[in-house]
């Protein structure tokens, strides 16, 4: 078996605030009728949650579900166990319209950790990062400069920035440059 | 900047997380068609001063398509709406005939 890395394999930058490549995370794109009963099950039996509502995103410890669009999950696991996950899914799913398919080596997650981190995102992507427009327990899929991501909040201080493993040396040069000393905004 | 909401995730989404998809309820000619509602499908387009309907899609988001009313002219968003349909639903023609009484727009008024 190959060893598998992450992309800028745990590389971190502090400035205003901290970013951290996250390495490997395991994330596996769920389809299909949210709505139906069989899906969640399988859902909850695998994360332990239900199916988020619209634009949702639960997090336990170790798991995670999302919404990502109207018949579309994105549930994270540990790497290692996405495999099995998939094939936990297939199996609960059988018979049903779906797809359920293990994305971990095309993402590339960092963390922006500090009181400032949504200054970071806020410089980059155009969302409005005000703590009463964007909560934790909301997934935001959009664009950081002109690379596709996603994000969620993890705690107050902590942002999980997703995009593709291919752009990941970009996305981090954005957020380095966008969390450069000296460049806080005060906004937030 | 034209900002429309996407009513398949409702985010408010501005036009860089967006992609344009032309012109709204095209009806598609095809096979025994004639050349005159071909050429129509294909190349003859609405290009108003005013109340237009196109296609658009969240892109940068939950990647679906939908479709917008909106004036050509001042940029005001009249709504935003499913992509499933072949017509303008009621609410959106109300809206713009609150606004623009009087419009037309290809088949549509």
């Amino acid at each position: 078996m190959s060893n598998a890395v992450s992309a800028l394999q745990g590389e971190a930058h502090t400035g205003f605030a901290t970013i951290t490549e996250q390495g490997l995370r395991g994330m596996i794109t769920l389809r299909g009728d949210l709505s139906a009963a069989p899906m969640k099950k399988a859902v909850k039996a695998l994360t332990g949650s239900g199916v988020p509502q619209m634009r949702g995103c639960v997090l336990s410890d170790s798991h995670g579900v999302a919404w990502m669009s109207p018949d579309e999950l994105l549930i994270l696991c540990p790497y290692t166990h996405a495999e099995a996950a998939v094939a936990e899914l297939s199996k609960a799913l059988a018979g049903q319209h779906f797809l359920a398919a293990n994305m971990s080596d095309a993402r590339a997650v960092f963390a922006i950790t500090g009181s400032a981190a949504r200054q970071v995102v806020a410089k980059l992507a155009p969302v409005d990062m005000a703590q009463s427009a964007f909560s934790e327990g909301e997934i935001r899929r959009t664009r950081l400069a002109q690379a596709p991501a996603a994000f969620w909040l993890r705690d107050a201080e902590m942002i999980e920035v997703m995009c593709f493993r291919s752009q990941a040396e970009y996305v981090f040069e954005l957020l380095k440059r966008a969390a450069q000393p000296g460049s806080e905004t005060g906004l937030f | 900047m034209l900002v429309l909401t996407c009513p398949c995730c409702g985010v408010e989404a501005d036009e860089t997380e967006l992609a344009a998809g032309g012109q709204a309820h095209i009806k598609r000619e095809t096979v025994g068609a004639s050349d005159d509602a071909f050429e129509e499908y294909m190349f003859m387009r609405e290009n108003p001063k005013g109340v237009h309907f196109e296609r658009w899609r969240h892109a940068n988001g939950c990647g679906k398509w939908f479709h917008a009313a909106r004036c050509t002219m001042t940029l005001e968003v009249f709504g935003t709406y499913t992509a499933q349909t072949y017509e303008p639903p009621a609410d959106i023609r109300a809206a713009i005939t609150a606004k623009r009484p009087g419009w037309s727009w290809g088949r549509f008024s």
